[in-house]
């Protein structure tokens, strides 16, 4: 199936859960709104043709540039991306979902930006979901149990945000 | 007092036992590395596992936004530190895609040897370390004796014995030096007669093979929704290697290798070399299967670097010259998975047009293949825990990252 | 010994067992250690050639003869830890309870023809009971240790140690069975001859019951593969996870000790004990002479044991270095299901060979010596009184012998084992 064909299908099931796609990239995507990525997960798991029963990987990108004047150069604006690499075993082929979130919920510095959990589909997303909030910040929503994973749990911030600094001080150890 | 002996909750609790929760390491000889697996036990019976992480967190992906890809090439090393050569090429494929170079014949035949020989090296780990979770100890000597030997070979391509650096992002740092490729067939052919001694010691041995067949039986459908890939996978059946069915700039340094992949299906093995037979005690998922893919894939491993080999002492242009440390990443994002000896290594790499990326991200094999652990442990022995964590073949250093 | 001292040197009677006493206890404290020393330096070397390496080679020389020597020094030098939550008094008592029951039981170990720091007429018994006590040692030290690894090590010894004695008295049985007594220099004085007069060879099943006991033994001493107590890969270190030092040793000096012993046991119930597969010093008549050349003969026959005993304890080696663990449930099921049932198996064919008098080896002409007339003084002497009485009494059909073993009537039986037997 071609991308044009899949974007259209997807648009056509899921209406505007499907906010886009970029079929140019060298691995094209298709953008998901965050409370759609769970059912459009599943129907890609469960549809005959695509059988994309393989979540290779979750990952979080931080889009932020401290810097005022580099951030203008940037083009883009302040956000994070939730990267989905799915695969099929059976039929061999793959496909990157992709969920833009705010960088904070509601704008409110401190609290976290919400997306639906897809642990209910792949299992395997139960600790990758865990290492995008221990280390990106992202809120998996209906995530049986979102603790850190990597970090210890009373680590404070979260470190590939890219405003992210290093705390002085962790139980007596020096960190800076 | 006939209304107390009614009530079931009271009975329950004259005859029920105590549980005990007991921390199996980070420093307990078998959890390979510092591995925390927190048990609920009652008596020797497992209730519930749950493994901690996070001991060997070194901070490789925030490392690898101050870097640039091939000042990061050390530090994929330390991700499995049993197949950094692997790593190097996970890595180097997945830059080599975003910059688009390909490479030539010569240096794609040299990343087969090396490749294969390292997955041979790190199954020899993973054979020799589960002889040791399973109480003895002579498999593992035998296996670092021969791993020392590819080792040697390594050191000699290279200048590591564990960290390579060797292959980088356009091909490799060097070519292998002179009568290196003499050197390799005559380990090849002094090793493969001893992969026997390895199914004497172990596959066939009646005591190894009560202790792994039929425990931790793992289906296909449940290795993939776990993510479980690599030997794992192919243990419980699923047809899937990367080699054969992953990207087309991965799969290219295989063609025209013939080589099979291995998997059971229809209840045997591909039979390219002789094996011992499957005990009629093991079922298609359990440790003994895992194990058993292992040792079948350092057979096919030792036939694809004798296959490469032969081409690359015939093929043109030369082996790849490394990027410039320094050289400018166009704009974009690429994901590449390969298959790494213990399972899919994926590298996601996002630049912004610098030479040094917006961010990376390492896909661990061991991270998905652990986390089913504490599925397969439910209900199990104690010693059967050692068993099912041995057979996932994990190595810390590549989950923690 | 003691009459010895009591006749010769004319100490006090107390005194002189005393003394005795003492000497046998420095032999055999020596034959331990020392023992246990040689046995560790084996282990490494044995297990360094299977494994395709060469083990120690530096501390003393070529071979490294003193490489347990120097880990014995380090052990001492070493702090002696107690864990808080540990039960202080159990936990330091338990390596010597250990350490004492395989100690003792070398009491009752016949090391040559008389060689023997106690002559017991009931010495495998008496070391079956002592045996038994050492399970105690790793039960406390597990108990009290204050570590769940230790505890878990400590039940698996429990259960363990426990359901393989019931196998391993049923193998000792048999042997005892045939020679009609539990005194184990009888047993191997029964044993004189060619080697085809060996217990083990005696007729199929006491051969089953040999293999069977020496499996048995090797569980009952935690050796792979049932070291499940201290199992590595599991339990960390088992029982002992908690201990350190020259106290921890001590659990090894016991473990080597009760590898000797069992092995020995074995060598004695079933291969021969001191005599050789040839009996050079019969044909030579010096273990019918006396004085020097006698003692001579018991020399060659005690290095006949140790040898015998060392082969025992390197095919235990050869067994641990070579096959992975069993699981709990599976020693478990070895025990009950295999072990159990074979060993009554053979303990009804051996006796079912007796009562009908099959032909044993022993009855093969001109080697070994006739089993009967090896037999305990006092039950010849008992055979001869019973002659005699019978030759002036006319016999009674209660009198007939129904066999050489039940030849004796057990009041008589019963009196002389008060007192001759008692010594």
């Amino acid at each position: 199936m071609s991308g044009q064909n899949l974007v259209e299908r997807l648009s056509k099931r899921f209406g505007d859960k499907i906010t886009g796609s970029n079929l140019e990239a060298i691995d094209p995507w298709i953008e998901v709104s965050p409370d759609g990525i769970a059912e459009v997960c599943e129907y890609l798991r469960d549809d005959a043709e695509l059988r994309l029963n393989l979540l290779n990987c979750i990952t979080g990108v931080d889009y932020f540039m401290a810097d005022p004047k580099k951030a203008a150069k940037a083009g883009w604006e302040p956000h994070t991306e939730v990267v989905y690499h799915l695969s099929s075993t059976l039929n061999k082929h793959s496909l990157v979902l992709k969920v833009i979130l705010p960088r904070w919920k509601d704008g409110v510095e401190g609290e976290l930006p919400e997306v639906l959990s897809v642990s209910g589909v792949y299992n395997t997303a139960n600790w990758h979901e865990r290492e995008v909030y221990d280390l990106s910040g992202v809120r998996f929503v209906g995530h049986p149990n979102l603790r850190r994973i990597l970090c210890p749990e009373d680590w404070v911030g979260y470190p590939l945000r890219k405003d992210y600094e290093m705390p002085l001080e962790y139980h007596g150890i020096r960190g800076r | 007092m006939a209304t107390q002996l009614d009530d079931a909750r009271i009975i329950e609790f004259d005859v029920r036992t105590d549980e005990m929760l007991v921390n199996m390491g980070p420093q307990h000889p078998s959890t390979h590395g510092v591995l925390r697996l927190v048990l609920r036990t009652d008596g020797e019976i497992v209730s519930e596992v749950e493994p901690h992480l996070g001991y060997l967190h070194r901070c490789a992906e925030k490392i690898g936004e101050n870097l640039t890809p091939r000042q990061w090439i050390p530090y994929t090393d330390r991700m499995d530190y049993l197949a950094g050569m692997n790593m190097n090429l996970g890595w180097s494929l997945c830059v080599e895609k975003l910059i688009e170079h390909d490479l030539s014949e010569k240096a794609k035949h040299l990343r087969v040897i090396i490749a294969e020989m390292g997955r041979i090296a790190s199954h020899l780990v993973g054979m020799g370390a589960y002889g040791l979770d399973l109480g003895t100890f002579s498999p593992f000597l035998y296996a670092f004796r021969e791993r020392e030997k590819i080792l040697d070979l390594f050191e000699e391509a290279c200048g590591a014995r564990l960290t390579y650096s060797y292959l980088t992002p356009g091909g490799a740092t060097a070519d292998l030096p002179n009568g290196w490729l003499q050197k390799c067939s005559a380990f090849l052919d002094q090793f493969e007669p001893v992969i026997q001694e390895y199914h004497a010691l172990l596959t066939t041995n009646a005591i190894f093979v009560k202790r792994t067949a039929a425990i931790g039986v793992m289906s296909g459908e449940m290795a993939v929704d776990y993510g479980c890939t690599g030997p794992v996978l192919r243990g419980s059946g699923v047809d899937y290697d990367l080699r054969r069915d992953g990207e087309e700039r991965y799969t290219e340094m295989y063609d025209g290798y013939a080589f099979e992949v291995i998997v059971q299906k229809e209840g045997h093995y591909p039979k390219d070399h002789d094996y011992p037979a499957i005990p009629k005690e093991a079922v298609l998922g359990d440790c003994w299967h895992r194990f058993y893919v292992r040792m079948l894939e350092v057979v096919q491993a030792v036939d694809l670097v004798r296959q490469a080999i032969d081409r690359y002492s015939t093929a043109s242009g030369d082996w790849g010259v490394p990027i410039k440390l320094t050289h400018k990443l166009p704009k974009g994002e690429v994901y590449l998975e390969t298959e790494a000896p213990r399972g899919q290594m994926g590298f996601y790499l996002v630049s912004d047009g610098n030479a040094i990326p917006w961010r990376v991200r390492a896909r661990s094999s061991c991270f998905c293949n652990l986390s089913v652990t504490s599925e397969l442990c439910r209900g199990c022995l104690i010693a059967d825990v050692p068993a099912i964590v041995g057979s996932l073949d994990v190595v810390m250093g590549e989950i923690d990252r | 010994m003691a009459e010895f001292f009591h006749t010769t040197c004319s100490l006090p009677t107390p005194l002189a067992y005393l003394v005795a006493a003492i000497i046998h206890c420095v032999l055999i404290i020596h034959v331990v250690a020392v023992g246990a020393l040689i046995f560790i330096w084996l282990e490494r070397k044995v297990s360094g050639r299977i494994q395709d390496r060469l083990g120690p080679t530096r501390v003393g020389g070529a071979f490294g003869w003193l490489q347990t020597l120097a880990d014995g020094i380090k052990l001492i030098a070493k702090e002696d830890i107690t864990p808080k939550d540990a039960d202080w008094m159990l936990f330091k008592a338990a390596p010597y309870v250990g350490f004492a029951a395989s100690y003792c039981a070398y009491i009752a170990l016949p090391f040559s023809d008389g060689w023997v720091a106690q002559h017991m007429n009931t010495a495998v018994f008496f070391i079956l009971a002592v045996l038994g006590i050492e399970v105690f040692s790793p039960i406390l030290a597990g108990y009290a240790s204050g570590s769940k690894w230790s505890l878990f090590g400590a039940m698996r010894e429990a259960a363990q140690v426990v359901s393989y004695e019931v196998p391993l008295g049923m193998c000792v049985v048999v042997p005892c069975m045939i020679c009609g007594t539990l005194n184990l220099v009888t047993i191997g004085n029964q044993q004189a001859g060619l080697f085809t007069n060996w217990l083990a060879f005696n007729d199929p099943f006491t051969f089953v019951v040999a293999v069977v006991y020496f499996t048995c033994a090797t569980a009952s001493v935690n050796r792979a593969p049932f070291d499940l107590a201290e199992a590595e890969s599991e339990l960390v270190a088992g029982f002992h996870t908690e201990y350190s030092g020259l106290r921890w040793s001590f659990f090894f000096m016991a473990e080597y000790g009760s590898m000797f012993l069992v092995s020995g046991l074995a060598a004695i119930l079933f291969f021969g004990g001191w005599n050789g597969p040839i009996p050079i010093f019969q044909v030579l008549g010096w273990s019918e002479s006396d004085g020097v050349l006698l003692y001579l003969a018991r020399l060659g026959g005690c290095l006949n044991f140790l040898l015998k005993g060392t082969i025992g304890v390197v095919v235990m080696m050869w067994v641990r270095w070579t096959l992975p663990r069993l699981r709990i449930d599976q020693v478990m099921t070895t025990c009950l299901k295999y072990c159990v049932p074979i060993a009554a198996f053979g303990f009804l064919g051996a006796l079912f060979w007796q009562v009908n008098e099959l032909p044993t080896s022993n009855d093969l002409p001109g080697i070994g010596i006739n089993r009967f007339e090896a037999r305990e003084s006092w039950v010849i002497e008992a055979d001869q009184q019973r002659a005699s009485r019978a030759a002036a009494v006319t016999p009674s059909p209660s009198d007939v012998p129904i066999g050489p073993i039940g030849s004796v009537e057990f009041d008589r039986v019963e009196a002389l084992v008060m007192t001759g037997g008692a010594r």
